[in-house]
């Protein structure tokens, strides 16, 4: 097994599941005892699991949704997407790694695929600069999104981004526009689009991809319109006040449900997606393929109409 | 106590307070720092006289620049639901709006009107920075799609003035959700075949920026805006890197291709009012189409026969 990166709040448990490996060490072969100490030790484990994971608080969620082994796009596509052809570029000025994207098969039917990809490790993370897309990503977003029109293909993507890039370059090619011009790509469709927020839903970068007609999350994922950490720095003049933020911005699953920005949510495997990706994406599989259902076959002007009035709408029922 | 406390005193402190100078009568210039009369500023529409510089406008004073002789008409805005997420930080979003709403005078940061621009019908919606940064939550939401609405409605242009931090974070996930709500109102005004103009003015950035404010028919920005998605502070401590010298001023927007033209608060009017007659007014021009029996017609073409003789 390979080593798991556990998070601060989950000590106890990474305290159990440590001693449970150095028991199977120890085992040989038919160890009655040993055998039966472990699955009691696993029971416990479960039983942590769910007390701590039933209860997270909004900071715990952030950073759950952040947790380096949650499935990643490329997860995505080698768990739930078929006969994959990667598509890249913006015909304009370059390839953005950060969002990935391309054509294949999701259940047997022809979709457009993209998203934001952080990377696994240091390197993939590098070339994928942490998930952060420049203009150009956008713009190959943008220019996916027409491709599904032209072929009536519906679009699903998939979320998992700090926000969008804040540096020159992007800035100098125009980071703004290229953000503004993929959210009217996502209201100009004529085909279904649904969006997943998968890990982390981080603002501008996020919506860009998200303004669909459904919009799902997974249990654990977080949808903010500023990090938590940016958040505080601003109201509170200190980042260390990222966990106040955390639960005023209400940014959990849970809040944008509440709040209709969220359409459904998506239960994770025990313990968070990072413990079971594939349980979790054919979890999220299962609702894309459900959503696809009532979407497939809706005339697209109808669709279109139907996603502005939901959008126009948003805020005006579901508050307190 | 003696007459001396009693009368005189207050009578002294009379006097000296009516020779004090109210302090709003002369305004320090941000950027050259020289000090200018209130009116000479009024009179020259808030752009200091000595380095150019262009000053934040609160949005009434806006509305009285832009439409034909300072006249137009402001409209109710739509009520939004307030303080959505019972925000608090070191202090209740509540109070802070109240407090805004007290210095400005306005419900929250936008204000829309109605009027004429060189004869043009218009619908603008003014930002005031002013307002808790001009930043966009709902109330600013909802104000641009009743522009969006009205401009429809009226057949007018629709003309956007934002001025704004981004969207307020005080109203979480609902301020990001006003970026595709603005889009789409603008997108109404460019699908009833309506010209949407967008002036960006100081400062320009975050959700707004990268939602409705990039999407104008024709992008102006006004000399020396600070227009941008990431602010420069960010950006400064995301690259550890100096910024390179006017960084996100409308005149580096204009050499990176981001706007269309940058022009100056005097001129704003008058390029307002050309642009709207080139798009709404594409025929050839109307002496030459309904002229041609009247007097003066004739004697034109009799002109131009002469003229086309003699070449």
């Amino acid at each position: 097994m390979p080593m798991r990166s556990f998070l601060d709040f989950e000590k106890p448990i990474a305290e159990l599941e440590g001693k449970i490996e150095e028991l199977r060490h120890l085992t040989d072969a038919g160890d009655i005892n040993i055998a039966e100490e472990v699955g009691k030790l696993q029971v416990k484990v479960d039983r942590l699991l769910r007390q701590t994971y039933g209860k997270l608080t909004a900071w715990q969620k952030v950073q759950v949704a952040r947790h380096p082994e949650r499935p990643h796009f490329q997860d995505v596509v080698r768990i739930l997407v078929e006969d994959y052809m990667p598509l890249a570029g913006d015909r304009a000025f370059a390839e953005d790694r950060a969002i990935q994207g391309g054509i294949g098969r999701l259940r047997g039917r022809s979709v457009i695929v993209m998203g934001t990809e952080k990377g696994a490790d240091t390197g993939e993370r590098v070339k994928h600069n942490f998930g952060m897309a420049k203009p150009e990503g956008y713009r190959k977003a943008r220019r996916l999104m027409e491709l599904a029109d032209r072929f009536r293909l519906p679009v699903i993507t998939f979320v998992d981004t700090p926000g969008a890039y804040p540096g020159v370059d992007a800035e100098q090619r125009g980071q703004a526009e290229a953000i503004a011009r993929a959210i009217e790509a996502c209201l100009k469709l004529r085909v279904p689009l649904v969006a997943c927020i998968v890990g982390e839903g981080g603002s501008g970068g996020a919506i860009a991809l998200a303004a669909g007609d459904k919009v799902l999350m997974l249990e654990h994922a977080i949808y903010s319109v500023i990090s938590p950490e940016g958040c505080a720095s601003i109201l509170w003049r200190s980042a260390d006040h990222a966990q106040d933020a955390a639960e005023a911005l209400k940014l959990t699953a849970q809040d944008l449900l509440r709040l209709g920005v969220a359409d459904e949510i998506v239960p994770e495997p025990l313990g968070g997606a990072h413990r079971d990706p594939k349980a979790a994406l054919d979890a999220l599989g299962e609702r894309i393929e459900w959503a696809l259902q009532q979407l497939v076959g809706q005339d697209g002007g109808t669709l279109k109409a139907r996603r502005r009035s939901k959008f126009l709408e948003m805020g005006k029922k579901g508050l307190s | 106590m003696n007459w001396l406390t009693n009368f005189v005193r207050p009578k002294i402190r009379a006097l000296v307070r009516k020779a004090e100078v109210p302090e709003n009568l002369w305004h320090k210039c941000p950027s050259c720092g020289q000090m200018l009369f209130h009116r000479d500023l009024e009179a020259n529409l808030y752009v200091c006289q000595h380095c150019g510089h262009h000053m934040r406008l609160q949005a009434k004073r806006r509305l009285a620049m832009l439409f034909d002789g300072g006249v137009s008409t402001t409209i109710e805005l739509p009520k939004a639901a307030v303080d959505p997420l019972r925000f608090r930080d070191r202090q209740r979003y509540g109070e802070r709006l109240k407090e805004a709403q007290e210095k400005t005078g306005n419900a929250d940061a936008i204000l829309v009107a109605h009027g004429t621009i060189g004869g043009h019908a218009v619908v603008a919606a003014v930002f005031d920075f002013e307002f808790m940064g001009g930043s966009m939550g709902m109330a600013v939401g909802e104000a641009l799609v009743a522009a969006a609405q009205l401009a429809v409605l009226q057949q007018a242009a629709l003309i956007a003035v934002p001025s704004s931090g981004g969207a307020r974070m005080q109203e979480g996930i609902l301020s990001l959700m006003q970026m595709p709500r603005t889009v789409l109102a603008v997108e109404d005004v460019k699908e009833a075949g309506l010209p949407y103009i967008v002036i960006l003015t100081d400062p320009t950035t975050g959700g707004v920026t990268a939602s409705f404010a990039m999407l104008g028919d024709i992008a102006i920005a006004e000399p020396g805006a600070v227009v941008g998605f990431a602010g420069a502070r960010v950006i400064a401590e995301t690259i550890r890197e100096q910024l390179p010298d006017g960084f996100q001023r409308a005149e580096y927007l204009l050499d990176h291709g981001m706007v269309d033209m940058v022009v100056p608060r005097h001129k704003l009017r008058e390029t307002l009012a050309r642009l709207l007659d080139l798009l709404r007014r594409p025929g050839p021009t109307a002496e030459v189409l309904s002229l041609p029996r009247s007097d003066a017609a004739a004697a034109a073409s009799r002109a131009d026969g002469a003229r086309s003789g003699q070449d």
